[in-house]
């Protein structure tokens, strides 16, 4: 019965992930033909293989940002999926060791002395993120890796950031203000190859690693004296599973900024479509690059107003999980 | 049917603190919190970019006052009032939701309380240009509401609220994720229409700080009914949520209808956060502090803990309020911010004591 289920399960997932894939993979096709020199895909998978200029229009200035938020958005969605199993709340995300609100913090100290390029802005961006996650990390030390007390300290350091976030946006001129908060909402605008190539290699490098775990984090799923009983060294995969969390966000970060929701929503989506007991790796991975793309055109392409991709990205990712919710509810 | 049981349960907290020390009999933390509650408010009464000492000030609230006195006291009464209704009414919101939800992580925000307020208000402000004290207590109030309900009705709270024939009347998981995807497609819409309007954008960001300045009585007046009435259905519920605490069987089992009482906590939280987010702007911190500092000194027992909250909170927002008036003298800090100066310390320190 249950080695039915299983299998059942697992074919749900696999089709799952294909049509995610599918959808991806078409996506960025037709995101690809999106802007003032509009392509049919056809005419965008040419441009791919030719030359000429749409080669130059497709390859060089639009691809480097769909592919950035494929890769980002992938990277995202794994790090939330590995922090809410390692902390066994749903809820968790990076943000729960206060990443973005470091990172917001670091863009508003270095804005409000009056640094303007994008290398300083990044810098201390992920300068930010990794103090507050160096800090909460210490604070919480003495308890079980990934327990409850790494949770609520971070859920401490992160409102006291967020107290300070909202103090400095009032100390400075309106216009930084809004540039500020604009940057803190997460934006793809502006990515070129030269982000997207190390990200994507260094992005690929992590979620491997998250994939090596992926077993043993199943195994601690069932408790951690079965896991510790099979073999698992508990503390280490969880140590391992957080760093690589925190390092897939810092990765995200320094491109686009703090794309918070991401993280937090893309593992639920995920584990709803392919109603899995736990939340899927790859499977969350493949709805976060999904959420992001769909966010990042949506944000350039059919909006009156230009907004940064992060605020579309909580708005769209809110409301699919609110129609998610809402279906299993009346299911039942 | 097995993959309905897969949802995980949030972790409950409730035994991790249970037992590991010896608390202070209840009469005494109360003792304790009602003279801290008086230091805080005679304070808040006497500190500020005009002091005065504490005689003059008891003698202005006899009626015995200077004229100078008295006008400075006409502007800090109502603003220490408004920061005790404010820390009361979120400190015992917390306790419902930390309760409700069997989460520690648990906020008044979860529920979207404060996305739809800050919706609502930036509405208000960027559409109808209705930036008074009075407009936005109602805009916030309302919007607080709207959200509350549309939480209410995609989470399933009132569904199998009987509770027979297998339906759990509303998994409390299911609750706050509806409550944290509505407040958060929300606020991605709050935070464009912000975006796209500078002025939009300079009176939220001063509101989102959270403030008590110039509350006079005719924004708080409106307010105190909607705490009262939550504070009575809090009350009431108690009871209920500690049989809750030991899970959804055993409580229908004691005779509790879960999915009613869900309900009514979640109508208790609306009214209670949704008036304090209403004359202060988004002070949610608070209910997470106080709510943990409480269970920390009384235990998880929840008729102590709403009646310590409700000592607890003023005594948070008040002290922060008086500090955030001494800190950058002549300016002000607003109160939300020295809030999470001052709480997230606290809640650190108690987290690194009872919890692993």
């Amino acid at each position: 019965m249950s080695a039915v289920s299983g299998l059942r399960r697992r074919s749900r997932s696999a089709v799952v992930g294909a049509v995610l894939a599918v959808v991806v993979v078409v996506l960025l096709l037709v995101s690809l033909g999106l802007g003032q020199f509009r392509l049919s895909p056809v005419q965008v998978l040419q441009a791919l293989a030719g030359d000429g200029l749409g080669h130059v229009v497709v390859v060089q200035w639009r691809l480097p940002r769909a592919l950035a938020a494929v890769v980002l958005g992938f990277g995202l969605a794994v790090a939330g999926a590995l922090f809410q199993t390692v902390t066994r709340n749903p809820l968790a995300s990076p943000d729960v060791v206060g990443l973005a609100h470091g990172a917001f913090t670091g863009v508003l100290v270095a804005l409000a002395a009056g640094a303007g390029s994008w290398v300083v802005l990044t810098a201390s961006a992920v300068a930010g993120g990794l103090a507050v996650a160096v800090a909460v990390w210490l604070l919480a030390s003495g308890g079980v890796v990934g327990g409850l007390r790494l949770v609520v300290v971070g859920v401490g350091v992160a409102a006291l950031l967020a107290s300070v976030n909202t103090w400095l946006l009032l100390q400075v001129e309106l216009d930084v203000a809004m540039s500020a908060s604009a940057w803190g909402a997460g934006s793809l605008n502006g990515v070129t190859a030269v982000q997207t190539a190390p990200a994507a290699a260094l992005t690929t490098v992590l979620v491997v690693g998250a994939l090596a775990l992926s077993r043993s984090l199943r195994q601690i799923d069932l408790g951690d004296d079965v896991a510790a009983a099979t073999g698992v060294r508990v503390p280490a995969v969880r140590t391992a599973a957080l760093l690589l969390g925190v390092l897939l966000v810092c990765v995200a970060t320094a491109v686009v900024g703090p794309v918070a929701f991401v993280a937090l929503v893309a593992p639920h989506v995920a584990r709803r479509l392919a109603r899995t007991p736990h939340q899927p790796l790859l499977l969350s991975g493949a709805a976060g690059a999904l959420l992001l793309l769909v966010s990042d055109v949506v944000a350039q392409h059919a909006l009156p107003v230009p907004l940064p991709a992060g605020v579309v990205t909580v708005s769209l990712g809110g409301a699919y999980l609110v129609h998610l919710v809402a279906r299993e509810v009346r299911r039942r | 049917m097995p993959a309905r049981s897969l949802e995980a349960a949030a972790p409950s907290s409730s035994g991790a603190d249970r037992g590991r020390r010896r608390r202070a009999p209840l009469l005494v933390v109360l003792l304790a919190g009602l003279a801290a509650l008086l230091l805080a408010v005679v304070l808040s009464l006497a500190v500020g970019a005009k002091p005065l000492v504490p005689a003059v000030v008891l003698d202005a609230l006899a009626g015995r006052g200077t004229a100078e006195a008295d006008y400075v006291m006409g502007l800090r009464l109502p603003r220490t009032a408004a920061a005790v209704l404010a820390g009361a009414a979120l400190a015992v919101a917390g306790a419902l939701v930390q309760g409700l939800t069997r989460n520690p992580l648990a906020d008044p925000g979860l529920l979207g309380v404060n996305a739809g307020a800050a919706f609502a208000v930036a509405l208000g402000v960027a559409l109808l240009g209705l930036s008074d004290p009075w407009s936005v207590l109602w805009l916030a109030l309302g919007g607080a509401c709207v959200l509350s309900a549309a939480v209410v009705v995609v989470g399933g709270v009132g569904s199998a609220s009987g509770g027979s024939g297998g339906g759990r009347g509303g998994d409390p998981l299911r609750l706050v994720l509806a409550g944290v995807a509505l407040g958060a497609a929300l606020s991605g819409v709050t935070t464009g229409l912000v975006l796209s309007d500078p002025d939009a954008f300079d009176r939220m960001r001063s509101w989102n700080a959270g403030s008590v300045l110039g509350r006079g009585w005719d924004v708080l007046a409106p307010a105190v009914p909607f705490v009262l009435a939550g504070l009575v259905v809090a009350a009431a519920c108690g009871r209920g949520l500690d049989a809750l605490a030991l899970g959804d069987d055993l409580a229908r089992s004691q005779g509790v209808r879960t999915g009613r009482l869900r309900l009514a906590v979640v109508a208790a939280v609306t009214l209670l956060a949704g008036a304090a987010t209403a004359v202060a702007g988004p002070l949610v911190f608070v209910g997470l502090v106080a709510p943990r500092l409480a269970r920390w000194l009384v235990g998880p027992h929840q008729g102590r803990l709403l009646v310590v909250c409700l000592l607890l909170g003023p005594v948070l927002v008040l002290l922060a309020d008086v500090l955030g008036r001494v800190l950058l003298p002549p300016a002000e800090v607003p109160v939300g911010v020295v809030v999470g100066v001052v709480g997230a310390p606290l809640l650190i320190a108690v987290a690194r004591r009872s919890t692993r």
